[in-house]
């Protein structure tokens, strides 16, 4: 069960940025969960389309918001001022979350959620201004308490784990494997460059590792004279 | 070696004699390339000059593509990093080297400083150059600190928050110095375009000029070496040092060889770990600065981390101040510190090893310190007490050491 101590042991996504069919899945994900309230203000549905292998067609029509066009940024439809009035908060920017959080970050996070007397909780941020928006997929978890005696004497009651008291319309697995997917393409989305970037580096350091061996070849014939 | 005398030899042969007649341009090539006599016995630790000049090139000319697309503005300036790691060609590349290069310059020049002092290359006759090398030093920090600002993410803005309040420690004047380094009354945007203004134009220029000084004075006297034995006390009839080889084309080839070594780890960070875990770029830094908004934990870049460390050994905040500066002054007096009669490690004493290990064990771990969160003052102090002892019980060790013999000519093979 998705369960991690405030500001500590994350759990792992296991997202691959790599995994094509992956990153697709949490693209849509992504649009149609997340970008209502959020933006990715330096994301461009182009970059998508050319990175994720997808047509003009397929991004205008499932990807982009009313009248947005190939080049614009992947802008949520509310704007701040309306996400602060019903949230309390403006809904942050998520192009580079992957990045200042981590994917483990996210992936914990969007399975920590759980309803408490007080009413939507986070185990990884307190009293999140966040609703849980994915709750009817992944159901209603239920925290567990455990009375601890601390140092003092004092009893106090600690959050130990979560249970799923309602089931969503998707199983635990499935529910873990739609986040994996969200947090793969927000890792792509945090650094687009990230594909290129890993194939070309790959001849990059054999070019270079061709060069540092005939470097040391002449290096080894000019010095065979140096006695 | 003669050259056939073909035409084409006599045209270019023609051209050089023309620009010779004006400019002593052969002349100069003679002196600090082609007849430089360098020792012959330079080991590993020798390459680390060399390629703290790639770094330097490498740091400009990225630099020079980066201010092409960046804009130094409060508002434009986290944007525009970000529409050159995604909308530039090749941005993320140019962005990568010139932020893996800022790391990767204080990794090489802190070796180089290691190797000086290890083989006393700061000796008789060589003060100079350890005095230009140190400004060096301390221009490459004031360089570093200000680029790390530009790309205005929270890391940047309280490093630069933290870093410029160290200046109001000072009695009476503080506040105002403060706010004239900030230009406003908190960092703000003056603050980022006149680092910006410092940062591409006045320390990259200091910088140069520096390293010409640095390399002018070390060609005058020419280059120490592992054994600390002065070539040029023993020449040949011809006038060039027994022991000395010419830098080109012996050094060039060797150095070559270093830089591709060199790029090779170089372009696996850049390609394939540009973050390094959070030393080269923290995961804060992609969070655009906000002045309401104050990280749990402000650590400076990995490089800052001993200074920082030795900052916090004491709780007085301008005692603090004062012992970090003094920390990176104090290089300035070594070599007056040493007494002893040999240049090079091999031939001091025990002492000096213990001590010079010492020094090494202290930096790597005050920046350990600097870098974590909650330290033990004790341990703090400890390594802070080590590492100006190191100094200043110098001149006491290096005069009561006895020391081995040095050679006539230098260890080779």
């Amino acid at each position: 069960m998705a369960w991690a101590a405030k500001g500590g042991n994350l759990d792992s996504s296991g997202a691959n940025v790599h995994d094509m069919a992956s990153v697709q899945r949490g693209a849509a994900t992504f649009v149609n969960y997340c970008q209502h309230c959020h933006s990715a203000e330096f994301m461009r549905y182009e970059r998508l389309r050319q990175d994720l292998g997808l047509t003009e067609e397929q991004v205008l029509e499932n990807l982009a918001f009313g009248d947005q066009e190939l080049a614009d940024y992947m802008l949520s439809p509310i704007t701040t001022e309306q996400a602060t009035e019903w949230f309390d908060a403006p809904a942050p920017d998520l192009s580079l979350t992957a990045r200042s959080r981590g994917g483990n970050w996210i992936y914990t996070f969007l399975r920590g959620f759980y309803l408490d007397e007080e009413g939507w909780n986070n185990t990884v941020q307190e009293h999140s201004s966040m609703p849980h928006v994915l709750w009817e997929l992944q159901g209603i978890q239920r925290p567990i308490y455990e009375t601890e005696t601390a140092g003092d004497g004092q009893e106090r009651r600690v959050l130990v784990g979560l249970e799923l008291a309602q089931d969503g319309l998707m199983s635990t697995t499935e529910y873990d494997r739609k986040v994996r997917d969200l947090v793969a393409y927000m890792e792509y989305m945090a650094e687009p460059a990230i594909l290129q970037r890993k194939r070309v580096g790959i001849w990059v350091m054999l070019f270079l590792s061709l060069l540092t061996f005939m470097s040391y070849l002449v290096y080894k014939e000019f010095w065979k004279d140096i006695k | 070696m003669a050259k056939p005398d073909s035409a084409i030899n006599q045209r270019v042969q023609a051209v050089g004699q023309w620009i010779d007649d004006r400019f002593p341009i052969s002349d100069f090539w003679k002196q600090h390339i082609s007849e430089y006599y360098a020792p012959k016995n330079f080991n590993l630790w020798y390459f680390f000059g060399s390629l703290a000049m790639l770094v330097l090139v490498n740091q400009i000319v990225t630099g020079i593509f980066l201010t092409m697309h960046y804009k130094p503005d409060a508002e434009l300036a986290f944007a525009s990093v970000e529409y050159i790691m995604r909308d530039v060609e090749w941005g993320w590349l140019i962005r990568y080297m010139h932020s893996t290069g800022a790391s990767l310059f204080f990794v090489v020049v802190y070796l180089h400083m290691f190797r000086a002092l290890m083989y006393g290359s700061y000796q008789k006759p060589r003060e100079l150059i350890w005095i230009l090398g140190v400004t060096i030093y301390l221009v490459l920090m004031a360089e570093s600190f200000m680029g790390y600002v530009l790309p205005w993410g929270q890391m940047s803005y309280w490093g630069a928050q933290v870093i410029i309040s160290l200046f109001g420690a000072f009695p009476v004047v503080g506040d105002t110095l403060v706010e004239w380094i900030r230009g406003d009354y908190y960092v703000a945007d003056a603050t980022l375009n006149r680092f910006f203004a410092l940062h591409v134009i006045a320390l990259p220029l200091a910088l140069l000029a520096l390293v010409v000084l640095h390399l002018a004075a070390l060609h005058e006297v020419g280059s120490n070496n592992p054994d600390g034995v002065e070539i040029k006390k023993l020449k040949n009839p011809d006038g060039v040092p027994v022991d000395g080889i010419p830098f080109h084309p012996y050094y060039t080839v060797k150095d070559l060889f270093g830089a591709c070594f060199f790029l090779l780890i170089a372009a696996f960070i850049i390609f394939f770990w540009p973050e390094f875990g959070g030393y080269f770029i923290k995961a804060d830094n992609f969070i655009e600065a906000d002045n309401l908004v104050t990280p749990e934990h402000i650590p400076p870049v990995w490089y800052f981390t001993p200074f920082y460390a030795i900052l916090q050994a004491v709780p007085d905040k301008l005692m603090g101040v004062i012992l970090m500066g003094a920390a990176v002054m104090i290089l300035y007096a070594v070599p007056w510190l040493d007494r002893s009669p040999v240049k090079s490690i091999r031939y001091k004493g025990w002492m000096s090893k213990v001590a010079l290990a010492l020094l090494a064990i202290a930096f790597v771990r005050l920046g350990m310190l600097g870098l974590a969160q909650d330290t033990n003052i004790w341990e703090l102090r400890l390594w802070t007490f080590i590492y100006f002892a190191f100094f200043i019980l110098m001149p006491i060790w290096t005069s009561l050491e006895r020391t081995k013999p040095v050679p006539e000519r230098v260890n080779y093979k």
